[in-house]
């Protein structure tokens, strides 16, 4: 980030990189305690839980359980063990990247988690490009148009986005795929069930990825619209807006040149929150869809006591929460010069 | 075990639309084409021999072979056939408690080892003998199991310590899968958990975590022409609306484990004659489990009453139309020779009757003797839609019929087991008896007080006594004595009341063919006999 010069970098408007680097090491220092509140609050609340991974495992299905075969996978999966070592033996993985191997597979956290990370943040990047694209002039319009039927229009859209679930619309979305192509087509269509890495086949992929993205962009673009048309309200009727005004200005550059920036900065926060939220948040859709991601593996984990597996997924999601916030915070000076980091 | 045609069992394949689908034994199986199934559960690893959920079962299953298996082409009739043995399944010698199989010479595993009497009995040993520290699930369906022998490589023995009508059916259990010897000498009993090398009619192809399991075809496979598909695809899909819509989109062609009537109403309704469904009595069912360590339930007038107050004839009808429950039976798999008629359980049996109002009448008598006129308690359910919380339901309206006031608390499948086998703080509580091959001297131990998948915390040593002699009972007129003298004793005491049998539907694309329904979700999955006719 530091320029050539060790002078000033990127944050040419008055950021010190000596600060700026200060600044990140202070936020990174930060993240540890977080970090290990939230490693011992998921492990203490997960062992609170009735039951064990191999009860699930052995006895889920009805049949006979032999006790011995608990005991034997109890001791195998080191659930005899005591709390203080299972905690250490969670934390100290966690430190050095061994992060265990799942309890109902066996198989490396690593790899299952690696396995969804792909298609969980496909959707997210898709679904936030899809909000942004509807969000930023919908806001825009919404603002500008103030209480014309545009606006209500736009109102309208958001406040339905936000009341609908996106697992809901998810439904709805394949029961409308399905009805209308046995329509139209004679033959029911759904989209595909299964993951396809876009490098296998691109429009497979796509057809997973788009409908899920939509079900969950919406929701998202709703929330983004209403936050950038009441930021950008917000900055209209500032001092400086009205001089640019009374200095003849367009009223195009007037929005996008002195009040759009100031004004989205809430609009970024929101974004940058939702995506993070949908990396690890999208547990409903993903089942609706079947989309093999983090939410689902999320709700596998817990229903099968899969502490190893569920506390390393937690840990991911507030990774993804720290690692997000410090972006934005970086990305704030960008947006607002009278931002400084110390 | 005397193997019999299930009288009652339904198989019911119905033409979706119309009527009735021709029988698919009159067509000749075309080869190729994938078959993709959804699957409701994630499998916990590849190894059968410790699993016990059917998410092993449904998408491994086809690389694997059987000594013996239920006969894939007549599996309602719960008839063991050769799979790696030669001609029929031998009849017990040296009193009933031999049994001598010749094994095909002409099969060889995945990776090009031929399958030797020597790699059964490698098998078979880490079932019913597992070392130390070797996880085996079904060790305790073998006790009666004396000596495992293989003296040539195309012969192999196993011997009871005594004749036991349980032996066979738990030798073909569908998860007895034969690994090969050199593969555990050279990696060790845990490799089979990670690792795939079968001599079933699909080779291992891949596996996605969390996404599906993929098999392809076996060119080397030993029942010659087989397998019909190019390969197949279990794709694993929890929700079992997204399942249903797979099905309706031709996402997938299949599901084995089930669906309830709305969803198989459903895709009839879209789909017409693209549609077959089959249908059949499942081997599992509800039990009413009454915790006799909790006041009032150590009085048996009061478990006796909750038994009385059940009409489950009528729930039999319509609870049948919602949920996947159907058949009235006893403790027996109903329709199997060993089971009562329905006769007999309308006549014998307290709970039974067709006199409802009658029943009903003794019930409140009892409550009132017991002192508990307005018994009010919770009802400890899991919280699955189906059956669980439909029976639950259920149940709460029939007690509520004698003044009985019930709560259902339905919670996670965790919480649910704990409440059973660790706090033990319920009142009364729904579970089931879910088993494979059809083997009811196997399936009723659950009854047993001593059985650790008991949760009522009964006692009752004459249980144990008729259930040690049955199952030593060679004769089988001997074990149906027996067989009503456990359930009157069962239900005598009103240990646990029986809800009602589940009941399979499988609606699948028509283009399938070859694959017949079996009374169990775990049976008949090797998918050998499968084509399709697209």
């Amino acid at each position: 980030m530091p320029s050539a010069a060790g002078g000033r970098g990127i944050f040419e408007d008055g950021v010190d990189d000596a600060q700026m680097s200060k600044y990140l090491v202070k936020r990174l220092l930060l993240a540890i305690p977080t970090l290990l509140g939230a490693a011992i609050l998921v492990f203490g609340l997960l062992r609170a839980v009735p039951g064990d991974v191999c009860e699930m495992r052995l006895a889920g299905t009805g049949m006979y359980v032999d006790e011995d075969q608990l005991a034997l996978c109890r001791e195998k999966l080191g659930l005899n063990d005591s709390y203080p070592v299972q905690f250490w033996d969670f934390i100290s993985g966690y430190a050095t990247w061994d992060l265990g191997e799942s309890m109902w597979t066996g198989q490396p956290v690593t790899h299952e988690i690696g396995l969804r990370f792909q298609l969980s943040l496909e959707i997210a990047v898709v679904a936030t490009v899809f909000a942004v694209i509807i969000a930023l002039p919908l806001g825009i319009i919404s603002a500008v148009k103030q209480n014309t039927w545009l606006d209500y229009v736009v109102r309208m859209f958001a406040v339905a986005g936000i009341a609908m679930p996106s697992f809901w619309l998810g439904i709805l979305i394949i029961l409308g795929l399905l009805i209308s192509t046995s329509h139209f087509l004679g033959t029911p269509w759904m989209p595909p069930i299964e993951y396809t890495s876009p490098f296998d086949d691109f429009g497979e992929n796509f057809a997973q990825i788009i409908f899920p993205a939509l079900a969950t962009g919406y929701r998202y673009s709703a929330v983004a619209t209403r936050m950038t048309r009441s930021a950008l309200l917000e900055v209209l009727r500032e001092d400086y807006v009205r001089t640019a005004r009374a200095k003849g200005l367009y009223e195009s550059t007037v929005i996008n040149h002195h009040a759009l920036k100031n004004a989205l900065l809430p609009v970024v926060t929101i974004i940058a929150l939702e995506f993070a939220f949908l990396m690890g948040g999208l547990v409903v859709t993903e089942q609706v869809f079947n989309l093999n991601g983090l939410g689902k593996l999320f709700v596998e984990s817990v229903l099968n006591n899969d502490y190893i597996m569920t506390q390393n997924l937690v840990m991911l999601v507030v990774l993804i929460f720290v690692i997000t916030n410090l972006a934005v915070d970086l990305f704030y000076a960008w947006l607002d010069p009278r931002i400084r980091y110390s | 075990m005397k193997q019999f045609t299930s009288k009652l069992a339904v198989a019911a394949v119905v033409g979706a639309a119309m009527g009735f689908a021709s029988p698919a034994m009159a067509q000749t199986p075309k080869s190729g084409g994938t078959l993709n199934i959804v699957v409701p559960s994630n499998p916990p690893s590849y190894d059968a021999h410790r699993e016990t959920t059917f998410g092993v079962i449904h998408p491994l299953s086809p690389m694997y072979s059987l000594l013996i298996r239920v006969d894939p082409e007549d599996p309602q009739s719960s008839k063991f056939v050769c799979d790696l043995c030669v001609g029929d399944v031998p009849e017990a010698t040296d009193g009933g408690t031999k049994y001598t199989f010749k094994i095909r010479s002409d099969v060889k595993f995945h990776d090009g080892t031929p399958l030797t009497a020597v790699d059964i009995k490698a098998s078979f040993d880490k079932i019913v003998f597992p070392g130390e520290g070797v996880p085996s699930s079904r060790k305790a369906f073998f006790t009666m199991v004396d000596k495992i022998e293989a003296p040539d490589a195309t012969t192999f023995v196993i011997s009871t310590k005594y004749p036991a009508g349980a032996f066979l059916p738990a030798l073909g259990m569908p998860f007895n899968w034969i690994y090969s010897k050199k593969d555990l000498d050279t990696h060790g009993m845990d490799w089979h958990t990670k690792n795939v090398n079968g001599s079933g009619p699909f080779k291992f192809a891949e596996h996605v975590a969390g996404s599906h399991i993929a098999g392809v075809k076996y060119d080397g496979y030993h029942h010659k022409g087989q397998p019909y598909l190019d390969g197949y695809k279990a794709i694993i899909a929890p929700k079992m609306a997204l399942r249903l819509q797979a099905i309706m989109g031709d996402r997938a062609a299949i599901e084995f484990r089930g669906f309830p009537p709305a969803a198989r109403d459903d895709l009839v309704k879209n789909l017409g004659d693209k549609i077959t469904v089959q249908e059949s009595n499942w081997n599992c069912g509800n039990i009413i489990v009454y915790n006799h360590i909790k006041k009032p339930f150590d009085d048996p007038r009061v478990r006796r009453a909750l038994n009385l107050a059940v009409d489950r004839w009528s729930g039999s009808k319509y609870l049948s139309k919602i949920a996947i429950v159907k058949t009235v039976g006893g403790v027996v798999f109903p329709g199997h020779p060993l089971a009562r008629t329905e006769a007999e359980l309308k006549a014998e049996v307290e709970g039974y009757a067709e006199d409802i109002g009658k029943s009903r009448a003794l019930a409140k008598k009892l409550l009132k003797e017991a002192g508990h006129e307005n018994l009010t308690f919770d009802l400890h359910n899991r919280a699955v839609d189906q059956p669980y919380k439909f029976v639950g339901t259920w149940l709460i309206d029939q007690w509520r019929q004698i003044g009985i006031k019930a709560t259902q608390q339905a919670v996670p499948t965790a919480l649910w087991y704990s409440k059973y086998r660790k706090t033990k703080d319920y009142d009364v509580g729904v579970d089931a008896n879910c088993q494979s091959v059809v083997n009811p001297i196997a399936d009723i131990s659950k009854y047993l007080c001593e059985a650790t998948n008991n949760y009522n915390n009964c006692s009752n040593p004459k249980l144990n006594d008729l259930y040690q002699t049955m199952n030593r009972a060679g004769d089988f007129a001997k074990q149906k004595t027996l067989m009503t003298a456990f359930e009157d004793e069962v239900y005598g005491q009103a240990h646990v009341g029986n809800g009602l049998w589940w009941y399979k539907i499988n609606p699948h694309r028509s283009y399938v063919k070859g694959w017949k329904i079996a009374p169990s979700h775990y049976l008949n999955q090797q998918l050998d006999n499968v084509w399709l006719d697209k």
